[in-house]
């Protein structure tokens, strides 16, 4: 069945659950995942049904592409053509996107050298050691954390005679 | 419970965007300015393919950020896989003898596809495609004796040179037009005859810079990858 005959209500719902499916995928993907490489993977999915909905927002009923070709291009005739703008955009989007998926998978590779593994948490925990190492903090130790464990030691006698004497 | 808390969410994401979806209805577009575009690009600009039209005259300056948010992505992944191809010379890992399916046909394609990417680049402004998607094609060209014969290296300083010089042209081609009296990055020369290859005033020049540098940048992005990943099987051995 040609697409243009379908039922237009019918029609619009088909091409939103479509690119709204996708970026919902993507989004999950993302945030379901332990493997970053994976969660890369998942952002591309959410950005080509960002990019969808991008274009189907030009959508016009029986237009074609912003082209001028054969007999158009005697006439000049623009009126039967879909919105040129979110194409341009889309085509400034994809490029954008190769590049972040490509610094992405570049960082995911030293990850992968570095610590052996790809899975978030653990990367993350190891990412903290070093981190840590490197500001010359002791590991488990952070300004923010409790000192000892529960029950806190009782505390010097200085302070505690200092206590008594007020 | 992790799980569930963001399955939840994603059912919410869902809810939110088809809420917004609701609002609009197919076919009738949100901007005013698509219309206006269609109705005088073919006047003010004078490219046969007007999503041309917009990326390179109307919004020239966002084409430009975004050759700019290419070359810093370019830039940044040599810098996070930079080491390696500093410290790895040709010498070092052997050219492998190439598999003779895989040559000849590496050899059979690479003109096959510059031809390919160069005419879809020239003709940006006349049918679909542009310096972006050429420059895409012109990329695979390189990368594809790469992928055939392990190993082989890449004119990383050829690449340098041709994305540097592409990339300078494209702000000359607006200088130009800024110092002509008119908008930076405005369309130059006469619009010509509309549909002929030289047509479009300024705007093929500007789409051939930006093929280039798109090729260049691609291409050596794809070798800094290429490049580690043969380094890992080397180190492995």
């Amino acid at each position: 069945m040609n697409p243009i005959e379908m039922n237009p209500v019918a029609l619009q719902w088909l091409l939103y659950f479509g690119a709204m499916g996708l970026i919902v995928i993507g989004i999950a993907g993302v945030v379901l995942h332990q493997n970053i490489f994976r969660m890369v993977l998942a952002l591309a999915i959410a950005e080509a049904g960002g990019n969808l909905l991008l274009v189907i927002a030009g959508f016009r009923f029986g237009a074609v592409a912003p082209i001028l070709q054969d007999d158009a291009l005697q006439t000049l005739n623009t009126s039967n053509m879909v919105d040129p703008v979110p194409q341009a955009m889309v085509l400034t989007s994809i490029v954008i996107g190769v590049g972040i998926q490509a610094l992405a998978l570049a960082l995911i590779i030293r990850i992968h050298q570095r610590y052996g593994t790809l899975n978030m948490r653990e990367v993350h925990a190891c990412m903290m050691v070093d981190i840590n190492k490197s500001a010359a903090v002791d590991d488990l130790l952070s300004a923010q954390q409790p000192r000892g464990r529960r029950p806190l030691p009782s505390p010097p006698e200085s302070t505690a005679k200092r206590a008594n004497n007020e | 419970m992790r799980n569930l808390t963001a399955l939840l969410f994603s059912g919410g994401l869902a809810f939110l965007l088809m809420v917004i979806a609701w609002q609009f209805t197919l076919g009738d577009a949100p901007m005013l300015i698509g219309a206006a575009i269609l109705d005088n690009a073919v006047k003010e600009v004078g490219a046969a393919n007007l999503v041309t039209s917009v990326v390179l005259g109307y919004r020239g300056i966002d084409t430009l950020g975004e050759i700019a948010i290419l070359f810093t992505a370019a830039t940044a992944t040599s810098m996070v896989l930079g080491s390696f191809a500093m410290t790895d010379e040709a010498s070092e890992t052997e050219q492998r003898e190439d598999g003779s399916i895989l040559g000849s046909s590496v050899r059979l394609f690479f003109p096959l596809l510059l031809t390919l990417g160069l005419y879809i680049i020239v003709h940006g402004h006349l049918t679909p495609g542009g310096g972006f998607q050429g420059g895409v094609i012109l990329a695979g060209a390189f990368f594809l004796p790469l992928l055939a014969i392990p190993g082989r290296s890449i004119n990383h300083g050829g690449i340098a040179l041709v994305e540097g010089f592409s990339g300078a042209a494209f702000i000359l081609i607006g200088l130009t037009a800024l110092f002509s009296g008119q908008a930076f990055l405005q369309p130059l020369f006469e619009h010509g005859v509309i549909g002929h290859l030289f047509s479009a005033g300024s705007l093929p020049l500007l789409y051939i810079a930006v093929g280039l540098k798109v090729g260049a940048e691609l291409s050596g992005l794809l070798a800094n990858l290429a490049g580690i990943s043969s380094h890992a099987a080397e180190a492995e051995k």
